[in-house]
C-alpha cells in the first residue's frame, strides 16, 4: 500500500510539473488529466470511492474536455506564449519554495499535535472507523444537513449557465 | 492491507501539488494554463480533506470536497467563456494583456 501511495504521488507531482512546463498546451492538458486520475486513485486508496468516481467524471472527464475543446476550437496551440523574464521566474520559483517551506513548518512543527489536532498524531487507515457503506451515509448527509448549500449550488449553476449564454451572444453580435 | 501511510506523508503531497500550482500561476502566461493551475490547486485541497475525513472518522469533509468540485465546475464554465469573450476581442491569450476590461 505504501508503494501504491508512493508510486501514485510520483505520478501526481510529475504529471503537476509537467502542466507547469510544456509548452503546447494540449499537452499541459493532458498531463491535468493524468494527474487528476492519480488523485483519483489516492481517494480509492483513502477509501472514498464516490468521490473518486465523480473525480474522474467531473474533473477528468467534464471539466479537461471543455479545455481541450476550446484549444482545439480555437486553434490555441499555435499560438506562441511570449516568455517571462528570466528573473521573474527565478523569483516566482524561488517564492513558491519559501511557501512550501513555511506551510510544511507552520503544518508539521509550530502547531502542537496534541493540542491542536490530531491530525498529525495519527495515521490515516489504521485509525480510521467511518462507516461501512460511506455513500449511502454521503447521500443522507447531503440531503438532510446540507440541503440548503445543496440547493444554492443548483442557483449557483443556473447563474453559471445563464453568464455563459450570456456572454458567449455577446461575443457573436460584435464579431 | 494493514500497512499504514503517514498522514506528514499526505501533507507533504497535497502542500506540493498547492505549491505547483502557484508556481504555475506565477510563472505562466498563457490565461489557460493560469486556470489550469487553479484547478490543481482545488485538487490539492480536496485531497487534504479527504485525509482529514479520514482521519477524523467524519463525512463531511467529503461534502465539502463535493462542493468544492460543484464550485470549480461553475467557475470553469464562467472562465472559460471570459477567456474565448477575451480572445475573440483581442486576438491574445497573454494574461498580461487583461489588464483592460474595458472592451
Amino acid at each position: 500500500m505504501i508503494w501504491l501511495f508512493l508510486i501514485l504521488s510520483a505520478i501526481s507531482i510529475l504529471s503537476a510539473l509537467f502542466v507547469i512546463f510544456f509548452k503546447n498546451p494540449v499537452y499541459s492538458i493532458l498531463s491535468l488529466i493524468l494527474c487528476f486520475f492519480s488523485i483519483a486513485g489516492h481517494f480509492l486508496l483513502l477509501q472514498s470511492e464516490f468521490l473518486a468516481a465523480i473525480q474522474v467524471i467531473v474533473y477528468a472527464g467534464a471539466i479537461m474536455v471543455l479545455f481541450l475543446f476550446i484549444i482545439m476550437l480555437m486553434n490555441l496551440s499555435r499560438t506562441t506564449e511570449p516568455k517571462r523574464p528570466f528573473s521573474f521566474v527565478l523569483i516566482s520559483v524561488v517564492t513558491s519554495f519559501l511557501l512550501f517551506g513555511s506551510l510544511v513548518l507552520s503544518l508539521t512543527t509550530l502547531i502542537k499535535p496534541s493540542t491542536f489536532c490530531p491530525f498529525l498524531s495519527q495515521s490515516v487507515i489504521a485509525q480510521s472507523n467511518l462507516p461501512k457503506n460511506p455513500i449511502s451515509v454521503l447521500g443522507t448527509m447531503l440531503f438532510n444537513d446540507y440541503l440548503f448549500p445543496f440547493e444554492f449550488s443548483s442557483l449557483l449553476f443556473l447563474a453559471a449557465l445563464v453568464g455563459v449564454v450570456v456572454l458567449s451572444k455577446k461575443t457573436k453580435e460584435n464579431s | 492491507m494493514k500497512a499504514v501511510i503517514p498522514n506528514q506523508w499526505y501533507l507533504l503531497l497535497s502542500i506540493a501539488l498547492f505549491c505547483i500550482g502557484v508556481c504555475g500561476v506565477l510563472i505562466r502566461r498563457n490565461a489557460l494554463i493560469v486556470l489550469m493551475a487553479i484547478e490543481l490547486m482545488l485538487n490539492a485541497v480536496n485531497l487534504l480533506l479527504v485525509v482529514s475525513s479520514r482521519v477524523h472518522s467524519d463525512l463531511s469533509p467529503q461534502v465539502f470536497v463535493f462542493f468544492i468540485m460543484i464550485v470549480a465546475a461553475a467557475e470553469v464554465a464562467v472562465g472559460l467563456a471570459l477567456f474565448t469573450m477575451i480572445y475573440r476581442h483581442t486576438g491574445y491569450t497573454d494574461t498580461d494583456t487583461f489588464s483592460e476590461l474595458k472592451g
